[in-house]
C-alpha cells in the first residue's frame, strides 16, 4: 500500500480548519501548497488538527511554512496549537532567522556583450598579473644573489631529480619518435630528387634548433609544470602559503625559487638528450630505408650542423624552461580555495604553458632568422 | 522510564595496526540521549566517532544498530543505516566546488525520488532552520567558520536522521556562538526527536546538553568512568575525571 498524506479544510466563514491525516514524510506522496492555495481566500485565520497524523518530517514543515509564509503576508492569523509539539518547535525555528539575510548579486545570465566585455576585462587582468608575477621572480632572484632568499635546500635537490632524471624515459621515448617522423617525412619529398643524405641536415637541423627544446618543453609542461600548480594550490587551499608569509618567508623565495631554478638547470640539459636521441632516431630511419651507411650519415651531420645551431636550441629551452616553471607557479599561486580549483589550475597551467612556448617560439625563430643566426 | 537501547557497543577494540587505541569497550546510547564521548587529546575520541559511522572497522567486538550487527551487515544494510543517521564533521567537510544549497541537495538528490522544487523546497527549509536564509547561493569558502559548521547541520539533518553525530560541533567557534550551535542541537533534538552522539571537550557543551557520557582514558586505554555529566562530577572518585571536568581547578 501506498503510503500518503492527506489534508481536508473546513472553511467556517472567516476561519480555515487544515485537518492533516495519513503520513507526511519524504518517501510519501502529498500535496503541495500549490494545490490547496485556492482556499485561503477570505478568511482572517487557520487552524490545524493533527490527531489523525500518522508520521511526520520535513516534508510536512516544507508546506507548514509555506502556509506560515503566506498568512504573513496576508495578515492571516496563524494558530499553530492543533500540530504536533515538535512541528510547533521547528516552525518557530525557521521562522525566526531573517527571510532574505543575504542576496548574491552573481548574475549568471550575462548578455553577449556583458560576456565580451568581463573576458576583455579578466584578459588585461590577467596580463597585469603575468608582470607583477615576472617582477616578484626577479626580486626574488635578486634576494637570492644577495644571500637573503631563503628555502630548503633539500627541497631544490628533489625538484632536480623530478625535473631531470625522472623525465629521461617520456623524454628519450619521444625525441626517437620525433626524429623517426622527420626523417619519414623528409625521405619521400627527397627521395624524388635523388638527395635521400640530406636527411641528415633536415633531421639535425630540425632537432637542434626546434624540436628538442619544443617537445622537451612540452613534455615538462605536461608533467611538470602541472605537478607544481596542483603542489601551490593545493598549499595554497591548506592556507600554507598564508602561513609561510605570516612566518616571515616570501612564498616566492621559499616555493617558486627552487622550482624555477631546478627546471632552468635541468632543461637545456634535457634538450642536449633529447637532440641526440632525435638525430638517432632519423639515422634509424635513413640506414632501414634509404641504405645510408653510420658513417655518411655521422659526416653529413656533422657537417650541416654547428655549435651555433645548438646555441640557439639551447637559448629556446632555458626560455621555455621558465615558462613553464613560470605558468605551473603562477597558476598555482593564483588557485582558489576549493578542490575543483586545484584542478582548474593544473589544467590551466599546462594551456598557459603551451600557448606561451610556441608564441614565444614563433617570435623567436622569426628573429633568429632576420639576424641570420 | 528507561527508553529503548539504539546503539550497543559490546567488548570494542580500536586499533591502527598493531597499535591498540582503546580495548574493551561498552556502552549503550539510548533513544532520545544526547550522549557525549569526552576524553583527552588522543585518547581516541574521533576514532570511537569513525567506528561508530562505519568508516573504521573494529579490531574486535561488534557494534550494534538495534538488532543489527552492522560490521556483520551486508552493503546494502549498511548503507540504509547509514541513511538515518546525519553526520556533522568537525570540518564540516562541505564540498568546496558546490554551494550551500548543492551541498545539502546531495543527499536528497542521491537517496530520495523527490523532483528539483521539493528539494529545493526542503533545501530552503533546512537552511531556514539553521539560520542561514538567503546563502543558499553561496560557496563554502565565502562564509564564516561558524556559518560552515552550521551548513553542515543542514546537510546532516537532510535527510532527517534517526541518530546525529556531532565531531566536536562548537570547536572553532566564540562563545556565544558556541551556545547557539549547543541550542539548536538540544532543539533539534526535541522536536525532531533524534538521538545525539557528540564528541567534545567543550565543558560548557558537556554539562548543558549532555544526558549520558563516556570517559575515554588515553592511559588504561579504555573508559573509566561514564553516566549524566552532572551527576558524574558529584560523585566520581577518579581524579582525572573530575580533573577533567572542573578544568583541573580542584587540584
Amino acid at each position: 500500500m501506498e503510503k500518503k498524506g492527506t489534508i481536508a479544510a473546513v472553511n467556517n466563514g472567516a476561519e480555515l480548519f487544515l485537518h492533516f491525516s495519513g503520513t507526511w514524510t519524504i518517501s510519501s506522496s502529498a500535496s503541495s501548497f500549490i494545490d490547496i492555495q485556492s482556499f485561503f481566500t477570505d478568511i482572517t485565520l487557520i487552524r490545524f488538527d493533527s490527531t489523525k497524523l500518522l508520521a511526520w518530517d520535513s516534508r510536512l514543515l516544507v508546506i507548514l511554512s509555506d502556509i506560515q509564509e503566506y498568512a504573513k503576508i496576508n495578515n492571516i492569523s496563524f494558530d499553530a496549537q492543533g500540530l504536533p509539539s515538535g512541528v510547533q518547535r521547528l516552525l518557530r525555528l525557521a521562522s525566526a532567522s531573517p527571510g532574505k539575510a543575504a542576496v548574491k548579486s552573481d548574475d549568471k545570465n550575462q548578455s553577449f556583450l556583458q560576456t565580451v566585455g568581463s573576458r576583455t576585462s579578466y584578459l588585461i587582468e590577467d596580463s597585469r598579473e603575468f608582470l607583477s608575477f615576472t617582477g616578484q621572480i626577479t626580486l626574488s632572484y635578486g634576494r637570492l644573489l644577495s644571500g637573503k632568499a631563503q628555502f630548503l635546500r633539500s627541497d631544490f635537490s628533489v625538484f632536480l631529480e623530478e625535473c631531470g632524471p625522472a623525465a629521461l624515459p617520456i623524454v628519450s621515448l619521444i625525441s626517437v619518435l620525433v626524429g623517426v617522423i622527420l626523417a619519414f617525412v623528409g625521405a619521400v619529398q627527397l627521395q624524388m630528387f635523388g638527395a635521400e643524405i640530406y636527411i641528415a641536415n633536415l633531421v639535425g637541423l630540425g632537432m637542434t634548433r626546434e624540436m628538442g627544446a619544443m617537445m622537451a618543453a612540452i613534455i615538462m609542461a605536461g608533467r611538470t609544470g602541472a605537478a607544481f600548480a596542483a603542489q601551490l594550490g593545493s598549499m595554497q587551499v591548506n592556507e600554507e602559503i598564508d602561513a609561510l608569509q605570516t612566518m616571515g618567508i616570501n612564498p616566492i623565495d621559499f616555493l617558486v625559487l627552487p622550482r624555477l631554478s631546478a627546471l632552468l638547470l635541468m632543461m637545456p640539459l634535457l634538450t642536449l638528450w633529447a637532440d641526440l636521441l632525435g638525430i638517432s632516431g632519423g639515422f634509424l630511419i635513413a640506414g632501414l630505408t634509404l641504405d645510408i651507411s653510420i658513417t655518411e650519415y655521422y659526416n653529413q651531420t656533422i657537417n650541416s650542423i654547428n655549435i651555433r645551431h645548438f646555441g640557439v636550441g639551447l637559448f629556446k629551452s632555458l626560455i621555455f624552461g621558465y615558462l613553464v616553471a613560470f605558468s605551473g607557479c603562477l597558476r598555482g599561486m593564483q588557485c582558489g580555495r576549493s578542490a575543483s580549483a586545484v584542478g582548474t589550475a593544473a589544467t590551466s597551467a599546462v594551456v598557459t604553458a603551451i600557448v606561451l612556448i610556441v608564441v614565444s617560439d614563433a617570435i623567436m625563430t622569426v628573429i633568429f632568422n632576420i639576424l641570420g643566426i | 522510564m528507561q527508553s529503548l537501547p539504539l546503539i550497543t557497543v559490546t567488548n570494542l577494540t580500536m586499533a591502527y595496526g598493531s597499535f591498540v587505541l582503546q580495548r574493551e569497550l561498552n556502552f549503550t546510547v539510548r533513544q532520545g540521549d544526547i550522549f557525549v564521548i569526552m576524553g583527552d587529546s588522543g585518547c581516541g575520541k574521533s576514532t570511537l566517532l569513525r567506528h561508530m559511522i562505519g568508516l573504521k572497522d573494529p579490531a574486535a567486538g561488534t557494534i550494534h544498530f538495534r538488532e543489527t550487527d552492522f560490521w556483520a551487515a551486508s552493503e546494502e544494510q549498511r548503507s540504509q543505516i547509514m541513511q538515518r543517521c546525519g553526520i556533522l564533521y568537525q570540518s564540516s567537510a562541505l564540498l568546496s566546488s558546490m554551494t550551500l544549497a548543492e551541498n545539502i541537495a546531495l543527499p536528497l538528490r542521491q537517496h530520495t525520488t523527490l523532483g528539483q522544487d521539493e528539494i529545493g523546497d526542503l533545501v530552503s527549509l533546512k537552511l531556514r532552520l539553521v539560520g542561514l536564509a538567503g546563502f543558499a547561493d553561496f560557496y563554502p569558502s565565502e562564509i564564516s567558520g561558524g556559518m560552515k559548521k552550521r551548513a553542515g547541520l543542514a546537510r546532516a539533518i537532510a535527510l532527517d536522521p534517526e541518530i546525529l553525530f556531532f565531531d566536536e560541533p562548537s570547536a572553532g567557534l566564540d562563545p556565544i556562538n558556541a551556545r547557539l550551535m549547543d541550542d539548536l542541537i538540544l532543539e533539534l533534538r526535541d522536536s525532531l526527536g533524534a538521538t545525539v552522539v557528540i564528541v567534545t571537550h567543550e565543558l560548557a557543551s558537556i554539562f548543558a546538553i549532555g544526558s549520558d557520557s563516556i570517559f575515554l582514558d588515553a592511559d588504561s586505554r579504555t573508559i573509566i568512568a561514564g553516566g549524566a555529566p552532572h551527576t558524574l562530577l558529584a560523585s566520581t572518585t577518579n581524579s582525572k575525571v573530575k580533573k577533567f571536568l572542573t578544568r583541573g581547578s580542584s587540584f
